[in-house]
């Protein structure tokens, strides 16, 4: 296990696209439910527990070595809205170029092999993480850092929030991160069958609203 | 039948069981517990009709309480409620546990639509229900949850729904809230103050030629087509009856109850 290599994955200038997603949160604001330090914190927290606590889980178990095949499979079964499918494998597929460059390695090689446009992208993290030499554990805690840093560095730009404020909303949430991430390795060193598969339903509804907009600032 | 023994200060374990066959019949009807299972008159020709009717409410906590349906090959099931399921407390802090178990074989038919799920202030509830269904099998499945009666504060609902078609994942989505869950349930992410949420899930290998379109349904409701075969419709509405006239409209147009 290598500390740096997980700050190396985890950091927001790794070139794998994430910059251009919010998280749900450009819908958000625009809707009026996030318009405040406060309002972010939530919709973190809300997110964390969610698709995050399930992403960590499906990324953790690539990273234990699950078989991706099955776990593309159950990232599907997760995803309801075509639009976060479509973002997801997106994602998927510019994470496994940086990746392939950043860890060599005979399971990316594999994976990106076997889904040509792109598995989804929690599978390639955990995938790319085990090519680093990074266990579940870590695995998880940078699926959700990322949960939660994507839409915190959104707000910033839509809502011109103060970054300092936004910063001390991550600050906040590190126990629940921590938590999170426990969780889903616990449950990824257990199988596929254990994996969570928590679910939030308004950026299950959001996000195909905001597909539709003609303009958008984020890709979803 | 009844296996329900329940112990001084413990809850009540019951499984309802149902079995539908390709002729009308009904091989297992078999009520237990807080669950009445009727054979009531289909308005429909050639369906065969089940409605659940709560003989207490249940599931109070502590109670481990599960109804297994089994849709042969060929047959055609309508099973309904009479009324709201109301997740209460019980008299341990344990929660309650409410399993519903759904087979569904080629060429069969499930209409399962059911009423409410009310997550009583107080309560603590862990629904879990799991459908298998045969790569030719149709269903049509609805849930909703209400948090709180009228006027107060949710319980704590714990709600997963996983359907495996041909063995293989089709939808799985679980759902937290309530003073038990984890945080940020109800904020801008999740449910954004409203009290209501449901899904309307309809599976049907049409699709796999011709997927349903993503639809919006007003602001806080969409119609998405799975991966596979399936549409689900996910809305949350601030009460029941906004709830109940989103689903239904997008039920009429995604499954329409007609004749075979």
């Amino acid at each position: 296990m290598s500390r740096s290599a997980l700050l190396v994955l985890a950091d927001g200038r790794f070139p794998a696209g994430g910059h251009a997603h919010s998280g749900g949160a450009e819908a958000a604001v625009k809707a009026g439910r996030l318009t405040d330090a406060a309002g972010l914190e939530a919709f973190c927290r809300g997110r964390l527990h969610t698709v995050g606590l399930t992403a960590a889980g499906l990324a953790a178990g690539a990273a234990a070595g699950l078989d991706p095949h099955e776990l593309d499979a159950v990232a599907d079964a997760q995803n309801p809205s075509p639009a976060l499918r479509a973002a997801s494998r997106r994602l998927g597929r510019q994470l496994m170029r940086a990746a392939r460059a950043a860890w060599p390695d005979p399971g990316l090689d594999a994976l990106a092999a076997a889904f040509p446009r792109g598995a989804h992208q929690p599978v390639v993290l955990g995938t790319a993480a085990r090519a680093a030499g990074l266990g579940p554990e870590d695995t998880a805690h940078c699926v959700a850092y990322e949960t939660v840093g994507g839409p915190a560095t959104a707000v910033v730009r839509l809502l011109g929030l103060d970054p300092y404020q936004a910063t001390a909303v991550l600050a906040r949430l590190a126990p629940e991160m921590d938590e999170v991430a426990a969780r889903a390795a616990t449950a990824a060193r257990q199988g596929v069958d254990a994996l969570p598969a928590a679910s939030a339903p308004l950026l299950d509804i959001t996000a195909e609203q905001h597909a539709a907009w003609p303009v958008r600032l984020f890709a979803s | 039948m009844s296996s329900a023994a329940p112990a001084a200060g413990t809850g009540v374990t019951a499984t309802a069981r149902i079995t539908a066959g390709a002729d009308g019949s009904l091989p297992v009807l078999e009520s237990d517990g807080p669950f009445a299972l009727r054979r009531t008159r289909c308005a429909v020709p050639g369906w065969t009709r089940v409605t659940v009717v709560g003989a207490m409410s249940a599931p109070l906590g502590g109670d481990r309480l599960a109804i297994e349906t089994e849709v042969r090959d060929g047959a055609r099931l309508l099973v309904d409620a009479a009324a709201a399921t109301l997740a209460l407390p019980g008299r341990t802090a344990d929660p309650a546990a409410y399993a519903l178990r759904l087979r569904v074989g080629a060429d069969a038919v499930l209409r399962w639509l059911p009423e409410q799920l009310v997550s009583v202030h107080g309560s603590v509830l862990r629904a879990r229900t799991t459908v298998e269904l045969d790569p030719a099998a149709r269903l049509v499945l609805r849930e909703e949850q209400v948090l709180g009666r009228h006027g107060e504060p949710p319980g704590t609902l714990f709600s997963r729904l996983t359907v495996r078609r041909a063995g293989r994942p089709l939808l799985d989505q679980e759902l937290a809230c309530g003073p038990g869950a984890p945080g940020g349930w109800d904020g801008g992410a999740v449910l954004g103050g409203h009290r209501t949420t449901g899904q309307l899930l309809v599976v049907d290998p049409r699709f796999d030629t011709a997927p349903a379109p993503v639809r919006l349904l007003g602001d806080h409701a969409v119609v998405t087509p799975l991966a596979g075969p399936a549409a689900l419709v996910t809305a949350v509405a601030p009460d029941a009856l906004a709830l109940r006239r989103i689903l239904d409209a997008a039920l009429a147009d995604l499954a329409p109850f007609t004749a075979p």
